[in-house]
């Protein structure tokens, strides 16, 4: 339960953080993407902030030896750079610059009640069904 | 403009609290893409974080559409078939690739994991590389 309340928390927080930080609005992430048009490097500072605050706290709290709710650490551990890992984040580049939305802002913006964020979710949502789907055939992504 | 660095800036600092704080009490990476794609395959005991986590995204929405509606405004005007396209190439390739913006991209970078600073380049890149292609075609101004 208390680890509900602290996703359900951490979701909140998250959210009006990139409310404010501008990773809402399909605009901003064009003028990021368009290095060599309207270049917009706004939308850089957030990955800059979020880094150089969790960076410093990640060190820190990786010192104890167990989370607070948890027995255990659940942070990925693998390390091998992959053609699945590069070809799927290209495609999710590609996506990215077509639609100006990544997961987070994109589900955000649900609360918009605007079709457009919607038409988004339900789409990604079937290309990771696609994805899982021919995955099942290839085990790309093992 | 400065103050849209600012708010950039602040933003992205909250978004470092709040992955923070999943680490520190769940043990976990915030990986918004991960999160949803563990819904689609549910285990029992495994859901209800993952519920949790994206009704508290939404909720959070609502705050800013309530205190700072700006942040839904930069809609683009392209066809709904582009945005579409643009949802299944985000679903299919963050799966693939095993993480977005948050799990690669923030959670990945802050602890220096190899691999997602190859993914946060390569989905930056093809990012820039696509909005090139998309303006030469036309498909956007």
């Amino acid at each position: 339960m208390k680890k509900n309340i602290v996703s359900f928390t951490v979701g909140l927080i998250f959210a009006i953080g990139l409310g404010l930080s501008g990773m809402t609005q399909p605009q901003k992430v064009f003028g990021f993407l368009d290095l060599f048009g309207k270049f917009d490097p706004s939308l850089m500072f957030v990955m800059i902030g979020a880094i150089a605050v969790h960076f410093i706290t990640y060190k820190i709290i990786r010192r104890k030896d167990s989370p607070l709710l948890h027995s255990e650490w659940l942070v990925p551990t693998k390390k091998d750079i992959t053609p699945a890992l590069v070809m799927g984040s290209f495609i999710f580049g590609m996506g990215w610059a077509l639609g100006g939305f990544c997961p987070g802002p994109a589900l955000t913006s649900l609360a918009s009640f605007e079709l457009r964020p919607f038409i988004f979710v339900i789409s990604m949502i079937g290309g990771m069904f696609l994805f899982k789907w021919i995955d099942s055939f290839f085990k790309l992504n093992k | 403009m400065q103050t849209e660095w600012l708010y950039a800036l602040y933003g992205g600092m909250i978004i470092g609290l709040s992955v923070s704080l999943m680490l520190l009490y769940n043990g976990r990476v915030t990986g918004i893409s991960g999160i949803v794609n563990g819904l689609l395959t549910p285990k029992a005991g495994d859901n209800l974080w993952r519920i949790s986590f994206i009704t508290g995204l939404f909720f959070g929405g609502i705050l800013i559409k309530a205190f700072f509606p700006i942040a839904f405004t930069g809609q683009l005007n392209t066809s709904t078939w582009t945005v579409v396209v643009a949802g299944l190439l985000v679903g299919f390739g963050t799966i693939m690739g095993s993480g977005c913006t948050s799990g690669h991209g923030v959670c990945g970078i802050s602890r220096l994991s190899p691999r997602s600073i190859v993914a946060t380049l390569t989905f930056i890149g093809a990012g820039v590389l696509s909005i090139y292609i998309l303006k030469q075609v036309g498909v956007i101004q």
